[in-house]
């Protein structure tokens, strides 16, 4: 596939006229889905796709064009040539763009990371053998993904890795199940035993009897598979610049006094994630980007195109300015102290669903879900019909705080909306002393 | 795709069923934001969905090379996966239907031209410059993308069917900004204008005006009060009514997920199998059809992806559950009736089943009546948040703004209006339904399912509606 980009950023190179540059990015895949449900495969599959997004630049004007590729030369190259003619046609009707912001200097790049996984078949007949007698559902996914960066100036940017990602879940009945994900670049056995004798040994706590809790405050502790989902909410809009200069942002008053907890620490840490050290428009991420220290809001993520907007100074985030290796400090509670800590309250294994029911004032609501229990004296007692929350990241990360676990866990996002997401977050699980529930 | 007037090669496959889905899909997206033209974004989505069945399993395979050797590598390799798989299939693939289906389809107005990009980017200058009208306004953009699609399924039964799509998706959205209070506005929600057709679309929906309107009800909104608290009825407009029947109809109903297709990931269903026929979903009032036929709605169409012919069904009538939104497939599974809503959001994701059009069939009551008949409540418009737990049952929805109702007479304005309930109670409460003046089509572009996942558009047409008893509040003190 490496070889097959350069060829394209040839092909692209050799479409231009006199005076125009290019900037163009570079996405493909070639995995096997495999979707599970009953112990069954229900939809197994193989996607190969290749998207090249040609954007033509002439003086301060430009637009672009994002086509599929076949993968075969002969055919794509015209595609390629008709593509920036119909640019060079559009850039008659656009006008000089006062916020176009291209790198200043060429920075090539390579990683290339994994391989030599097991076959997608195997993998799932592992995994169904593993879970045998037991409800499981989920999805596979595994192969190679690539992103690739090419210009006119001779910047030439790659990044493939071969990963596979592994989400299932165990069900007792209805909606009472315990969800376990597991990805990476190297497949193990014996790491995919463990796991699934773990997802079983929860499986026994969802059978005992349910309990149905009233609304009301209680104590909490959040996973971090269930940050993950907070996480998420926060990098919809909270960290980026655009948002924040715009008044737009669930986090713009920390721009006034707001403040979390100071033990708050969140970055987008490039360095440990499996994203790109290039984003889309051929500048060069930071390895790390400070968004909160000390509780406070130090940063935003600030694409070129904002930057010049708002005279910011841009650090390689991309045009929706989301942070896609967020990482969280750790605190000081051990995990496997956590349940005792919360005494008495809700151990939340996952979240589901949230939105703001309030954003300027950061608040959110959504759903506990899968294997969420009520726990008496530090012991485990019965799962919990699943419960709706509404609070603000103020109390929840603020005021409510009580710890953050000192390990972090590492997810790598398994989302595959067009494509198989790059993006990860590192987690520490969070005590709260209260968090609100309303139905 | 090959032209739609050639044949399609023949190919030789060792498998009981094959199809080769294609999709070619070119897109134009305009924006003006701030009164700067955004820069100008097409793109073109080519390819093709090969699916087996052999030996009793399933295979797919998706490429972008519609070559005769693409093609047959395709089918080749959804052929090894579906003798790979058969042994641990869910379902016997020799028990499902084979379709053979012949016919076409193309949006309204197909042929007729739409405004060139120079022409795009004017009105979108004007919408732009009269939604930025006050320094208040601190964001503001006016977008419209244009969606021209071309499917064709090919079976190895014989069938042949070519649709012929085009969308068009209007939007504007403002944010007003003082005193520490931030509102937005939009027009009927973020993409919630999505239709068929051409430009009779803007003009149905006043677009070409609408920029100080939304500009100036957001403005009033940075001065209106919360929204109060309190247990008291609600007449939601359409473009919260589509959101509402979204997810507390539509995902609930999905045969898929009743399957359990969905639970690692969307979720379940509150709905079982046995309620079809006899549960009691909603009030008498309610009745919901799954309507492919309306013309200029956004899913409308002639057939699903995998060929059964698309006809309007009732899921809910009189307020009792009917039938599922179900595939051909589900319904072998589920042994259920159902409707043709296997659908694919594109040639690189296999069908599943999904929401197509998705309507509450307009009642009896004008506007007036429906406000008069409230003694305390709240009209609430444009969706802006929603939540709804994995069974689709307990849901939480906010709104862009709402009005005040007493004793049957509008009121003032309220900011951040929410409400929240359970599916499985709420449309019962369901108390007058608007009549066909009050009726919208809307819909959305985004709506999200399936591992590996997908976004699919839906429609929605419903008349405003007033809902008793429900749980209302506002935000954050």
């Amino acid at each position: 596939m490496e070889a097959f980009f350069g060829e394209v950023a040839g092909a692209v190179d050799a479409a231009l006229a006199s005076g125009e540059r290019h900037a163009s990015s570079f996405s493909a895949e070639e995995t096997d889905f495999v979707r599970m449900n009953r112990g069954k495969v229900r939809q197994p599959g193989h996607v190969e796709q290749r998207y090249l997004r040609i954007r033509l630049i002439r003086g301060a004007r430009h637009a672009s064009h994002t086509l599929s590729l076949s993968g075969d030369l002969a055919h794509d190259r015209p595609a390629i040539g008709d593509a920036v003619k119909g640019l060079r046609a559009a850039l008659t009707h656009v006008e000089d763009d006062p916020y176009l912001l291209l790198p200043s200097v060429v920075a090539s790049s390579r990683a290339v990371r994994g391989g030599g996984l097991p076959a997608a078949g195997a993998m799932v007949e592992r995994l169904l053998d593993a879970a045998t007698g037991h409800d499981l559902v989920g999805i596979l996914a595994t192969g190679p993904v690539y992103r690739g960066f090419c210009n006119s100036e001779g910047q030439r940017n790659w990044h493939a890795g071969t990963t596979f990602n592994l989400q299932w879940s165990l069900y007792h009945r209805a909606d009472k199940a315990v969800k376990s994900s597991w990805a990476g670049f190297e497949w193990s056995d014996a790491e995919l035993t463990a796991r699934m004798a773990g997802a079983i040994e929860n499986l026994a706590l969802i059978a005992r009897p349910v309990k149905t809790l009233t609304p009301g405050a209680y104590r909490a502790f959040l996973t971090p598979a269930a940050m993950q989902e907070v996480a998420g909410l926060l990098c919809w809009g909270g960290f980026s610049g655009r948002a924040l200069a715009t008044e737009q942002s669930p986090l713009g008053r920390m721009k006034g006094d707001a403040r979390l907890d100071q033990r708050v620490g969140i970055a987008e840490d490039i360095e440990d994630g499996v994203a790109p050290a290039f984003q889309g428009e051929g500048f060069v991420r930071p390895a790390r980007v400070p968004l909160i220290e000390g509780g406070r809001l130090v940063g935003a993520m600030v694409s070129p195109r904002t930057a010049r907007e708002f005279a910011l100074a841009e650090n390689g985030a991309n045009g929706s300015e989301s942070p896609e290796a967020l990482a969280m400090e750790p605190g000081a509670l051990a995990q496997r102290d956590a349940i005792a800590a919360l005494d008495t309250g809700l151990a939340i294994g996952n979240l589901w669903y949230l939105n703001y029911s309030d954003r300027p004032a950061c608040r959110m609501t959504g759903m506990t879900r899968f294997a969420t229990f009520w726990v008496e004296h530090g012991k485990v007692v019965a799962p919990v019909d699943v419960m709706r929350f509404d609070d603000t990241i103020y109390r929840m990360l603020g005021s409510h705080l009580e710890a953050l676990t000192a390990e972090r866990e590492l997810i790598l996002d398994s989302d595959t909306y067009g494509g198989r997401s790059l993006a990860s977050v590192s987690l520490p699980g969070a005590l709260l002393s209260a968090m609100q529930f309303t139905l | 795709m090959p032209p739609l007037d050639s044949s399609v090669p023949a190919f030789d496959v060792k498998a009981d069923f094959w199809s080769l889905r294609f999709v070619d899909e070119t897109s134009e997206a305009y924006c003006v934001r701030r009164n700067v033209a955004q820069p100008l974004s097409l793109a073109t989505d080519r390819g093709v969905m090969a699916s087996v069945y052999a030996d009793g399993g399933y295979g797919y395979a998706a490429t972008a090379d519609t070559s005769h050797a693409g093609l047959r590598a395709a089918l080749d390799r959804a052929a090894d996966w579906a003798r790979a798989s058969a042994k641990l299939a869910i379902a016997d693939s020799r028990t499902l239907p084979r379709p053979a289906p012949h016919g076409s389809y193309a949006s309204p107005s197909l042929a007729a031209a739409l405004p060139d990009a120079r022409a795009w980017f004017e009105l979108l200058h004007g919408l732009s410059k009269d939604a930025g009208c006050d320094p208040r306004i601190v964001d503001w953009e006016a977008s419209v993308d244009v969606v021209h699609s071309t499917q064709r399924l090919v079976t190895s039964e014989g069938g042949d069917v070519v649709q012929r799509f085009r969308m068009v998706i209007p939007s504007v959205g403002v944010t007003a900004h003082a005193d520490g209070v931030t509102q937005q506005r939009s027009l009927n929600g973020q993409r919630g204008i999505c239709q068929q057709g051409g430009a009779e679309i803007l003009e149905r929906f006043g677009y070409a005006g609408s920029g100080r309107r939304v500009a100036e009800e957001a403005l009033e909104l940075l001065a209106a009060p919360n929204c109060p608290s309190g247990t008291m009825d609600v007449l939601l407009m359409p473009d919260q009514m589509i959101l509402q029947i979204h997810e507390s109809v539509g995902h609930p109903l999905e045969l898929d997920r009743i399957l359990g297709d969905e639970r690692n990931f969307a979720g379940t269903s509150f709905v079982t199998p046995s309620m079809f026929g006899n549960y009691r979903y909603g009030s008498e009032l309610l009745n919901i059809t799954f309507d492919p036929t309306r013309p200029e709605e956004l899913a409308s169409y002639g057939f699903d992806d995998d060929g059964t012919r698309a006809e309007r069904a009732y899921l809910i009538r009189n307020g009792i559950l009917e039938r599922p939104l179900g595939s051909a497939i589900s319904q072998v599974r589920a042994g259920l009736p159902g409707v043709a809503n296997s659908r694919a959001d594109n040639w690189n994701r296999p069908p599943i089943d999904r929401m197509a059009n998705l309507n509450l069939e307009p009642g009896k009551s004008d506007m007036n009546e429906l406000v008069a008949s409230i003694d305390d409540g709240v009209l609430m418009e444009t969706n802006s948040s929603w939540s709804i737990d994995d069974s689709r049952n307990k849901f939480q929805f906010g709104c862009e703004r709402g009005r005040v109702i007493r004793k049957g007479k509008l009121g003032h304005v309220v900011k951040n209006p929410n409400y929240r309930g359970i599916s499985a109670s709420f449309w019962r409460s369901l108390a007058l339904v608007g009549n066909e003046d009050t009726l919208r089509v809307l819909g959305s572009p985004y709506c999200g399912k399936g591992e590996p996942s997908q976004v699919i558009r839906v429609g929605h047409a419903s008349p405003a509606c007033v809902f008793r008893g429900v749980e209302v509040f506002g935000g954050e003190a």
